[in-house]
This record gives C-alpha cells, structure tokens and sequence, in this order.
C-alpha cells in the first residue's frame, strides 16, 4: 500500500514538472511571436521610408539635409542587430522622421499629393503598430520574466537554462512617444 | 481579460443548458395541449419539436452566424486596398489586443453612426461599420470604436451574443407558432374538442398554464439576454481604453455617434444589442431592464473620468465613481498594466463632406465601380456595367480611358452572359 502511495507521489510531481517545464515553453513562445510582430512592422516602416523620401524629394528641393537623415537612420535601423540595438536605431529614425514631418508643413503642394497623404497614412499606422506590439512584447516579456524569477519555476528555468527576454524600449526619452503624424 | 473569457465561456454554456430546457418544457407543453387526447404523445412530440428548431438554428449559427448576421445589416466586405485607413486602424487594434488573425472588414451604407462585431471564434471574427461613422469620426475617434469593438470579440462577447441571439430567436419562434396555432384551432377546431369533453377542467388548467409559458418564455429570454449584455458594453469600453491607450478617442466618438443616431437606422431586433450605440433607444438616458445598453452619457462619463492612465484598474476606479459599485474581477485588474494615455494623432480639424464622400467611393469600389480622379477635381465614378472604354468629365470635358482591369472584368462578364 505504502509503495502504492509513494508511487503515486512520485508521478503526481513528474507530471507536475512537466506542466511546469511547458508553461515556461509556452511564454517564450509567446514573448518569440510577439516579437516577430514588431520586427514585421519595423521592416514594413523600413520598407516605406525610401518611397517617401522619393515622393518629397520632388518637392523639397532645400531639405536635402533632413532627407540625407532619414535615409541614414533608416540604414542604421535596417543593419541593427539585438533588441537593445535595435531600439537604438529606431529612436533615431523617430527623430529623424519628426523632424521631417515638421518641414513637411511648409509645402502645402507635397500635403496635397495623393500619393504623399497614402504613403503618410501607412507611415501613421506603420508606428501605431509598433508602438501597439512593443506594448503586447513588453506584456508578455513581464509575464516571462515573472514566471522565470518566482519559486519554485526559477530552480527549473535555471536547470533547463531559460533566460530573462529584454525588453523593447525606444532610447531617448523624448523619442518614447510615436511622432506625432499631422494630415 | 482572462476572468471575462472565462466567464463568458461559462455562461454560453449555461445558457445553452437552460435554454434546453426552457424550450423543452415550452414546446412540450404545447404538444400536450395540442394533443389532449393522447398527453404522453403531445409531450413526446412536443419536446422533440422544440428541440429539432433548437438544435437546427444552433447548427446554422455554428456554421455561418458570422455571415447571416453580417447579411441582415447589409454589410459589405472591405479589403485593404478599398479603405486603407479602416483596414490599418483594425489592425492596429488587432495587434494591441493580441488577436490571432486581422478580423474581416466590412462597411455598411448608412449615414448613421454606428458599428458591430461578430464572431463565435476569435479567428473568425469580423468587424462592421457603417459609412456614417467612417464620415463623422477621426481617426482617434474611429481607433476608439475598432478597439471597443475588438474588446467584444477577445472577451468572447460575441460567441456569447451570438447564442443568446439565436436562443431568444428560437424561444419567439416557437412562441409564435403556438399562440398562432391556438388562434387557428379556436375556429377550426373547437368542435372536435367540445365533443371529448372528459378531462374539461385540466385541459382548461393545461391550457392556461400553456399560454402564460408561452408568453412568458420570449419575455425572459429577452430579459436574461439584455440584463447581461450591459455589463459587457463597459468591459469592452475598459479594454478599448486599455488597447488605445486614449480613452478621449472613444468618449468624443460615443458623443457623435449618440447625437446622430436617428430613427430610420435597422430595425432588426436581434441585431440591436450588437451595435456599439444601440440604435433601437431614442435617446442615450434611460437604462430600463429591458435597454441592452447603458446610458451613453455614463459611458462618456467614466471614459473621460479615467485621468490617471489607460488601464483596466483606471477604468474600474472611474467606474466606481459614478456607480459606487465595482465591474472587473480582482484576477483582471491585478494582471493589468498602467502604461499611461498617449498623445492624439489625429488633427484637431477634420473635414465632414471629404471624409464622407471618401466612404462612399469605398462602398463604389467594392461594387466594382472605376473611379478617376479628373484634373479639374472631380472624382468620376464608372459603374461596372459602363460598356465603353473612353469617359468623358461633365466639368471640365476632358476624356479619360478607363483602366484596363476594370474594362477586362465588363467584357469577361458580357462573354459569360453571352455563352448562356
């Protein structure tokens, strides 16, 4: 009987750290896919920043400068590597873009283009999205590193060799924000 | 929301279970009353009636809800490259609440302010508005009702809604069909009973109790299904804010779609609890038990009452300001992050008559309409069936080939017309 019970024990607790072992899969999962959501949109505002530099260069003549800037930023951005270095790079292309959408407003005649007003929506929503996916990755890195810091999952993450995610953070406090994209 | 989730998930099925039952009991009185002579068999068939609708309109609503709901509001559906700032603003929600797929678009013809969701399964949600709301809101204002609705379809309302819809509408069907009957047996057969007059007095009992069942039933069905759905326009109201990040957005545009809701919008009943602003209510004030949702002017209320952020916890403290009462769970509100109310990006000027006449060419081009933009400002409109290849402006006169893709569809659907 004894022996019965102790077996017993002994499979409750595998079962136990099998459940446990596939709840921390499951976040780094979660916290991996969430995280191919940014990079999805960060490519497709990489994608985009060529096509407006060539719609405004038509029209902005003077702005060589700032659009020199935006093209070396998105450079930069496209060749980063970690998810610190990457953050990084966008908040330069960030200020770049802010900037040039300040300058934007004194061309009425680019404002008006349609092609101008389509690719400014895309480039509105573009940084909506990562701005709403570095909220989900950010969520689901917390839950994640929670999971892996608290008792007794920690002795197992340690075992099985989890390790904390980052978090995706746009450097330069001013640039935390989107910028602010006027129609 | 997992606490909502789970308790959705819950009551649909409760709801199912009890609505067995009550259609149970209800079709098999009816049967017993119908067949005097013979109770056991009125029962019998009575019960088995009731449940062949009941498990016949589940099936349909299982199987294509989505799509006959979506059909009675005469929705049509939208891709990205019709309406390219509804389809970004859905995604955008899409990917804040975590969704596992971008629900399908649709825009319905009206020039009243409102939208729905629908969907039994978050992958196969859907999200309706209609051209009114794409006209009267910015873009804020429309990110706040794509997140309110997004909030209905990951907080499982609509699989909820759903089947609370079809219930209520098998219950009034069955209901119907009864008192009718009833109607047409007092004049065809009423003889045929006065002559077994045996157990008179408790086929007059079971005939009353039959009547007041039947009468009652669609009445608290109804009652059950409006009770609950109130509590649920707050909670998405609360994940909206929760998912934008700008709770003004949806305050400012439950304030325009409340003061343009207008009479004349659809009718349908099972519909109506669905729709972000109830268009059945004239006005936003009273909230009687039989109102499907709360006041507008309390929503607005708690939204801009949310000053210390955008999270579930800001919402649930603005919400027991005005009510004294508290709306989400301990497990939701503890799992909630503060991340703080971000800066508007839409301006503060926006054009009506533009905005307007954009939704309408939207609805064009999902007719299979050209449109081309002349160069004296006027957007030409080539319906599909147009037959030439050349248009002339009525403005300005200038001529304008129709591009080819549009002419290819005509003429492949002459060909086919021509064949038959």
């Amino acid at each position: 009987m004894a022996y019965l019970i102790v077996l017993g024990v002994i499979v409750l607790l595998v079962i136990w750290i099998i459940g446990m072992y596939n709840g921390l899969v499951r976040l780094r999962n979660q916290v991996k896919n969430a995280w191919s959501q940014i990079d999805v949109q960060l490519k497709r505002r990489h994608d985009l920043i060529p096509n407006l530099v060539e719609t405004a260069k038509g029209y902005m003549k003077h702005e060589r400068e700032t659009l020199e800037e935006i093209t070396k930023a998105r450079n930069l951005a496209v060749q980063a590597g970690s998810v610190a270095e990457q953050g990084k790079a966008e908040g330069q292309l960030n200020s770049a873009l802010s900037r040039f959408l300040m300058v934007v407003e004194n061309y009425p005649d680019l404002k008006a283009n349609q092609n101008f007003l389509a690719l400014q929506e895309e480039l509105t929503s573009t940084e909506n999205k990562v701005g709403f996916a570095r909220q989900f990755y950010n969520d689901q890195v917390q839950q994640f590193n929670t999971r892996i810091e608290s008792f007794p999952t920690n002795m197992m993450a340690n075992m099985f060799g989890f390790k904390q995610a980052d978090f995706f953070e746009i450097e330069t406090p001013a640039e935390r924000e989107v910028p602010k994209v006027k129609f | 929301m997992w606490e909502v989730i789970r308790q959705n998930r819950v009551k649909s099925v409760w709801l199912i279970v009890i609505m067995t039952l009550v259609l149970a009991a209800l079709g098999g009185s009816i049967g017993y009353y119908l067949q005097p002579a013979y109770p056991a068999d009125g029962l019998f068939w009575g019960i088995l009636a009731a449940m062949g609708v009941w498990i016949v309109m589940l099936l349909i609503s299982l199987a294509g809800s989505e799509k006959i709901l979506l059909a009675t509001a005469g929705a049509r559906e939208v891709s990205k490259k019709d309406a390219p700032q509804l389809y970004n603003i859905v995604e955008e929600m899409k990917i804040a609440a975590g969704l596992p797929a971008v629900p399908k678009v649709y825009i319905i013809d009206s020039s009243v302010p409102n939208a729905f969701a629908v969907g039994l399964k978050p992958e196969r949600a859907a999200v309706a508005v209609t051209t009114g709301l794409m006209a009267k809101l910015n873009r804020d204002e429309l990110q706040g009702v794509i997140g309110h609705e997004i909030g209905h379809i990951t907080n499982r309302d609509t699989l909820f809604m759903t089947l609370a819809g079809v219930t209520v509408g098998a219950i009034v069907i069955l209901a119907d069909l009864f008192m009718r009957g009833l109607w047409f047996s007092s004049i065809t057969g009423s003889r045929r009973r006065s002559r077994d007059s045996g157990g008179g007095q408790a086929a007059i009992v079971i005939l009353i109790v039959s009547i007041v069942m039947a009468i009652l039933a669609p009445l608290l069905a109804q009652l059950l299904y409006f009770a609950t759905s109130r509590r649920r326009e707050y909670l998405a109201d609360a994940s909206s804010a929760q998912f934008t990040r700008y709770p003004e957005g949806l305050a400012s545009a439950l304030e325009k779609i409340s003061a343009g809701q207008s009479k004349n919008f659809s009718k349908s009943r099972t519909l109506a609890p669905m729709y972000i602003v109830n268009p059945m209510a004239a006005s936003g004030r009273a909230a009687g038990l039989f109102s499907t949702h709360p006041p507008t002017e309390d929503r607005i209320r708690i939204l801009r009452g949310m000053a210390k952020g955008s999270s579930l916890a800001a919402y649930e403290q603005a919400f027991r300001a005005e009510h004294n009462a508290g709306l989400i769970g301990s497990g939701d509100l503890k799992s909630s992050q503060e991340k703080g109310i971000r800066q508007p990006t839409a301006p503060a000027e926006h054009n009506h008559q533009q905005s307007l006449r954009q939704a309408k060419d939207i609805l064009h081009k999902t007719a299979g309409y050209a449109i081309i933009s002349c160069a004296c400002g006027l957007n030409l409109k080539i319906p599909p069936d147009f037959g030439q290849n050349k248009v002339r402006c009525p403005r300005c006169g200038t001529t304008h080939e129709i591009p080819v893709e549009f002419l290819a569809a005509t003429s492949a659907g002459l060909e086919q017309l021509g064949k038959k």
